[in-house]
């Protein structure tokens, strides 16, 4: 009953998006003017709708309905309650039905409050907003049915790849698509100003709480998904380059790209079309990478089950979204007029400088992310690793983090660098002592030299701009940019740090021995079995002093899951102020040893500890943003009413 | 103030342009009809040595030697908490029908279960062995359930199939266990 339900809720909601579709692109003619009225109440009753049929696929897989056949193919009885609820979105057909039921409260919001922008603006914009909908409706509704029943109804189900039995992982996805499809909206305005050429101010504000929104959630999801990987995997790294990641980091790169442009555009009416047109790249890039993802397309340890009808599906999408987009994009753009003007040694001329390079590392990456697919069309079966993408990124995240640093101290239009000369002397000398003491003491590669180094200065650069600043006075968007590039700051040290400094040792130790690895000497002291829910592990017992110093005891795992059968390493994690020891047990080598993998990775934590700041420097700007708004709503209000009285 | 360069109307259409040049790599991509499997590093290797108890008592257990007959048979690891195994079931009787002849390893099951799943599903198999601990199943590079190899007269193993067959696949596995006859 619940799935017929949840299904009927889906198909009403794709009506609505159809309804919300026509009735927006015939408000604008001269005889379907009355049907605009239509289109913000189907936003929001679609936005409703896609919600309650999530809501039921919830339901069902907390039940663990096994006629259903997501959940039997998903799901286990002897799950844990938190994986039953997670297994929802664990797999394609769910996380399907999660993005439009984001894009629909999405859409539902920016018709219930958006009421700055023209309405003509505003109708084209929840058209687009719901012609992307629709395709995605489709997709779920012909393609990809979550709601399918199986007959006969199996006795058990396959169980949810152990993997993903993790709770930071449980999170990590929605918190993602947040991010993915809250860039939607961003499209949609881009296409609403594109369509009726209002590409100026009011655009860039009513569009940028919603790219920080989305900015929010994908480096939270980013930082989130980096940290489980470093310790689900159990291969002791923080990133790979895989297409996974790097379509979560594209969509990440244009998003801060645009939210800098729309800052200037806000701001000083300049860099209309090019923050026009990142404002159609960045969900473009969301929705390249889940074709990536979806359509196993790419050899990757994220791909969901490979499907190349579901593939075919999904481009066809990327081509009507994306390729309108553009054309439209390239039909518009010239009419658009240029905007205010701006000296090259100014706040707008570095926000260009930095968006240029973004939008560089954002090429590169793509590039490689695609290179195997461009090869393998050649006749060559490749991938490319680090030693591609870091060099390239480096090339140009340098000369960005030095703007960075210059940036925010510049005054908008025109400045010198006279100016600001004095205030940064201090960033500057210590980031060339930084290098001087590297240099002599400690041979390290020359990405992590830089990096140490340049983190030092930056770290007190980004602080500048608070300097001589009434604390309490100051806005919450400062605030939220000081920490923001703190955070930069902060991870890049971890990052340059970890890649620089980290001890690895692989042995086969027998109970009772100890093994030395960097500070620390760590013990085996046993190996036990253990069972959880799901699960049989075998758990050792190890005992790891920090130069000397009291015994912490630690408890790495392997562990058997039965359903799915599969093998994971669960690592032990000891953090320390100045770094982590990671520890990851392995097979028993026969002879009555056990092989082990430790390392001790000095100030790692950062890299995720950075990303939590960039984040939260996120959170802060949209409070003073959504605060300020609030302010204007509630005075315009005001005025409006004193008014009315005083026509009275 | 600057002249920035203006932007020339062409320009406008270059990431159109680029797009274009991506759709165009993915369908390349997505249509050519190329193996992605990731072929099993066993390939043309001998089967290691193994001896499963029989999983039921109507059949009997598996062992290495049961492949050295000289003719090619199918190794299909499948287990009685498999939803694609039973799905793939019909395909094994088709194959079981044409003659092929079919072994069976069982993974991590008990011997009612894997009973109550032949009776409800039919039983294409000569011999079934028992993987408690799923050992045989990593030897042989097997990461899922199920898997099908084509094992040749030698006790080599000559192609492995990841995933259910499906109904379109009956003819890929006969043409596999044709050429494992040379």
């Amino acid at each position: 009953m619940i799935a017929e339900f949840g299904l009927a809720a889906l198909w009403l909601a794709a009506a609505l998006a159809a309804l919300q579709f026509l009735a927006g692109s015939l408000g604008f003619t001269v005889r379907g003017g009355a049907l605009g009225s239509v289109v913000r109440p189907a936003a929001m009753v679609q936005g409703v709708l896609a919600l309650t049929a999530f809501a039921a696929l919830i339901v069902l897989f907390c039940r663990t309905d096994l006629s259903v056949k997501l959940v039997a193919m998903n799901s286990h009885s002897a799950k844990p309650f938190i994986y039953k609820l997670a297994g929802t979105w664990g797999n394609h057909e769910g996380s399907m039905l999660l993005w439009v039921t984001v894009m629909g409260l999405a859409g539902a919001f920016v018709a219930a409050v958006e009421r700055r922008l023209p309405e003509p603006t505003m109708l084209a914009t929840l058209a687009g907003q719901a012609f992307v909908s629709l395709g995605f409706y489709a997709f779920l509704l012909f393609s990809s049915n979550p709601f399918e029943r199986l007959d006969p109804v199996p006795a058990e189900g396959q169980g949810l790849n152990p993997l993903l039995q993790d709770i930071g992982l449980a999170f990590h996805p929605p918190t993602l698509y947040l991010g993915y499809v809250g860039l939607s909206i961003a499209f949609s305005f881009a296409i609403g100003a594109l369509i009726t050429r209002e590409v100026g101010p009011a655009f860039a504000r009513a569009m940028r709480p919603w790219v920080l929104g989305a900015w929010i959630f994908l480096t939270i999801g980013i930082t989130a998904g980096s940290y489980w990987a470093y310790y689900e995997l159990g291969w002791g790294g923080w990133w790979f380059w895989d297409p996974v990641e790097n379509a979560s980091l594209m969509p990440w790169l244009a998003a801060t790209a645009l939210l800098h442009s729309a800052s200037v555009l806000a701001a000083r009416n300049a860099l209309r079309v090019w923050t026009v047109m990142l404002g159609v790249v960045a969900f473009s890039m969301s929705m390249v990478g889940t074709f990536l993802v979806r359509s196993g397309i790419l050899t990757s340890v994220h791909a969901f089950a490979v499907d190349p009808e579901r593939g075919t599906f999904i481009l066809a999408l990327l081509a009507i979204n994306i390729g309108g987009a553009l054309t439209l994009f390239a039909l518009r753009a010239a009419s658009v007029t240029e905007g205010e003007r701006f000296a090259v040694v100014s706040r707008e001329g570095a926000l260009v400088f930095n968006n240029v390079m973004l939008s560089a590392i954002l090429g590169i990456v793509l590039f490689g992310t695609l290179y195997p697919l461009l090869a393998e069309a050649l006749g060559a079966k490749v991938s490319v690793g680090p030693p591609y993408f870091n060099p390239m990124s480096a090339l140009f995240a340098v000369p960005m983090l030095l703007v960075m640093a210059v940036g925010p101290l510049l005054r908008w239009r025109r400045d010198s660098f006279a100016r600001i000369r004095a205030s940064l002397a201090i960033p500057a000398a210590l980031t060339m002592l930084a290098a001087i003491g590297l240099a002599i003491r400690v041979q390290i590669g020359v990405l992590p030299f830089l990096g140490l180094a340049l983190a030092i200065g930056l770290a007190v650069a980004s602080l500048l701009p608070l300097k001589g600043c009434d604390f309490r006075r100051t806005p919450l968007p400062v605030w939220g940019m000081v920490i923001a590039h703190l955070g930069i700051a902060v991870a890049l040290f971890g990052m340059a740090s970890e890649s620089a400094f980290t001890v690895e040792k692989l042995v086969a130790a027998r109970v009772g021995e100890t093994t030395p690895v960097g500070p620390w000497n760590v013990k085996l002291v046993g190996i036990e079995p253990v069972a959880g829910p799901n699960w049989t592990a075998l758990e050792g017992e190890m005992h790891a002093s920090y130069r000397g110093g009291a015994p912490a005891t630690i408890h790495p795992q392997a562990r058997f899951f039965w359903a799915p059968p599969q093998q994971t390493s669960e690592s032990a994690l000891l953090t320390r102020w100045n770094g982590q020891l990671y520890v990851v047990l392995g097979e028993e080598t026969g002879d009555g040893r056990w092989q082990l993998r430790l390392w001790w990775k000095p100030f790692a934590p950062l890299i995720w500890l950075g990303g939590l700041l960039i984040g939260l420097g996120g959170v802060l700007a949209l409070l003073g943003r959504v605060a300020s708004d609030l302010r204007r709503i509630v005075a315009r209000g005001k005025i409006a009413y004193r008014r009315q009285r005083q026509g009275r | 103030m600057n002249d920035a360069p203006r932007i020339r109307s062409w320009m406008l259409w270059l990431p159109l342009a680029a797009f274009a040049g991506f759709v165009v790599l993915v369908m390349v991509g997505l249509l050519r009809p190329a193996d992605r499997e990731v072929a099993s590093a066993m390939i043309g290797k001998p089967l290691p040595p193994f001896d499963l108890r029989p999983a039921i008592p109507e059949r009997p257990g598996l062992s290495r030697k049961d492949f050295a007959g000289g003719k090619p048979r199918l190794l299909n690891i499948f287990a009685s908490w498999c939803i694609p195994c039973a799905v793939e079931s019909s395909q094994l009787d088709a194959l079981a029908k044409q003659g092929v002849e079919i072994d069976g390893i069982a993974i991590r099951d008990r011997r009612e279960d894997v009973a109550a799943f032949l009776a409800r599903n039919g039983n294409p198999f000569a011999r079934i062995g028992a993987d408690d601990v799923s050992a045989v199943q990593m030897a042989i590079g097997s990461s899922g359930v199920p898997e099908t190899f084509v094992i040749d007269g030698r006790g080599v193993i000559r192609y492995q199939h990841i995933g259910e067959i499906r109904a379109g696949q009956v003819p890929l596995i006969l043409r596999k266990l044709k050429e494992a006859e040379q």
